[in-house]
């Protein structure tokens, strides 16, 4: 399965902000547990819906910036952007079809 | 897939947790078309653990999400199948297989084996909530970091407690251990550490009555249970280890569980039900830790084997 690309503080401008498919953002880090068991669901995720939205990953060690700008205080969280703005976040991990229940309304 | 012809699998297991996997394994290696369903994430509990010290094999203990994604991994080499479906049902079959109904559609197999653990509790007191993911975590190993030079509060007296109690002061100036009790279940290893860490404060016979803040948690109350003492902690994290409940909602009805919710089993992890068979924390007596859970999921997949056997599925 393909691994999901990273975005960086740098980049999440451009790869998020101004994406013209909306897109899902999966903050993790590497000493998180469930974050690096969550990351096969993204995956499976990122295949299912190819196309439709885009799905990155930020390590929150990495990039301080972004999970600071949107408070993120838990991991793994889900966020979810469309035209620039956040319609979904998911603290903590779920049941795939919620993810899938989830993103569908924040893409809608 | 077919709608109205079901998958059918030789051994289906509910839960990929230590119990799950392990099964999966023996079913996969026996050739057995296996299948492990999982709600949420692989490795149970033990994904949300930093370092498990007391599996027997590693002297420096491992990481539980390595140890989970090793045996994935493992498992995954001799072709058991995962997929992350909810169960919502187990039905036996009139002398045919089980049914199975995930939302994504029926499943059928001929053996279950249900590894479907425990979660954790929940405090169950204003502000809890509505302060996950600002503050309120039931995984220190996820979120402590998150709380560098902060004060912050864990609640519980057991291992988990104990154990993220510790792991929390590599990142906070200060952790408030809070117990409704005066003495802990944690093992006395857990406590000699808790109670030589400078950055630990023990508050026995008191219990978290409310998780205040604005956009963020800023304070817990707590309640002296003895005194009736109400006094208020500057934290900004409540992490809440207080036990667990197993999902058996499942098996309501299938089989006999006990006041706590957990199934009856023979030491061949066998229900009543035939070809049903229990494993893990979900049953009777469990030692609730990683190697047991293993060694029961081990055990009910030979015992599953034996069954199929037994009825001539998969034979020649």
């Amino acid at each position: 399965m393909a691994a999901t690309p990273e975005v960086t503080d740098t980049t999440f401008d451009a790869d998020v902000m101004k994406s013209d498919l909306p897109v899902l953002v999966d903050f993790w880090a590497p000493w998180c547990g469930p974050c690096r068991m969550v990351a096969p669901i993204v995956e499976e995720l990122g295949e299912e819906y190819a196309g439709r939205v885009n799905f990155y990953k930020m390590n929150t060690d990495e990039n301080p910036a972004i999970p600071s700008q949107y408070g993120i205080r838990s991991i793994p969280s889900l966020l979810i952007f469309k035209s620039g703005e956040l319609t979904g976040t998911i603290v903590g991990f779920r049941p795939k079809s919620d993810l899938k229940k989830r993103l569908e309304e924040a893409i809608a | 897939m077919n709608a109205e012809r079901p998958e059918t699998y030789d051994i289906a297991i509910i839960g990929a947790g230590g119990a799950g996997l392990t099964a999966a394994l023996y079913g996969a290696r026996a050739r057995r078309r296996t299948v492990v369903f999982e709600r949420l994430i692989t490795g149970g509990q033990i994904a949300t653990t930093e370092l498990v010290e007391n599996y027997p094999g590693f002297p420096q203990g491992i990481n539980g999400a390595d140890f989970a994604m090793n045996l994935v991994e493992q498992v995954s080499r001799f072709g058991a199948e995962l997929r992350y479906e909810d169960v919502q049902s187990i039905t036996p079959g009139a002398g045919g297989p089980f049914r199975i109904e995930t939302g994504e559609g029926p499943y059928e197999a001929h053996a279950v084996i249900a590894t479907a653990g425990a979660d954790y509790n929940k405090l169950g007191v204003p502000g809890e909530d509505e302060f996950i993911g600002r503050g309120v975590s039931y995984c220190a190993t996820c979120d402590a970091a998150f709380f560098q030079d902060v004060e912050v509060v864990v609640v519980g007296g057991g291992d988990a407690a104990f154990d993220e109690a510790l792991f929390t002061t590599r990142y906070a100036s200060k952790v408030w251990l809070v117990h409704r009790r005066e003495t802990f279940r944690a093992s006395a290893l857990l406590q000699e550490r808790v109670f030589a860490n400078p950055k630990i404060e023990i508050v026995r016979n008191s219990v978290v009555e409310r998780i205040v803040g604005e956009q963020m948690v800023e304070g817990a109350e707590l309640r002296d249970v003895q005194t009736g003492e109400v006094s208020t902690l500057p934290v900004e994290a409540v992490f809440i280890f207080i036990g667990q409940t197993p999902n058996s909602h499942l098996l309501k009805g299938l089989v006999e569980l006990d006041e706590g919710g957990h199934a009856h089993v023979d030491l061949r992890m066998r229900t009543k039900v035939p070809g049903l068979f229990v494993a893990g924390d979900l049953r009777v007596e469990a030692a609730r830790q990683l190697v047991s859970a293993c060694g029961d999921g081990a055990t009910a997949a030979l015992a599953a084997e034996a069954y199929l056997a037994e009825l001539g599925i998969g034979e020649g």
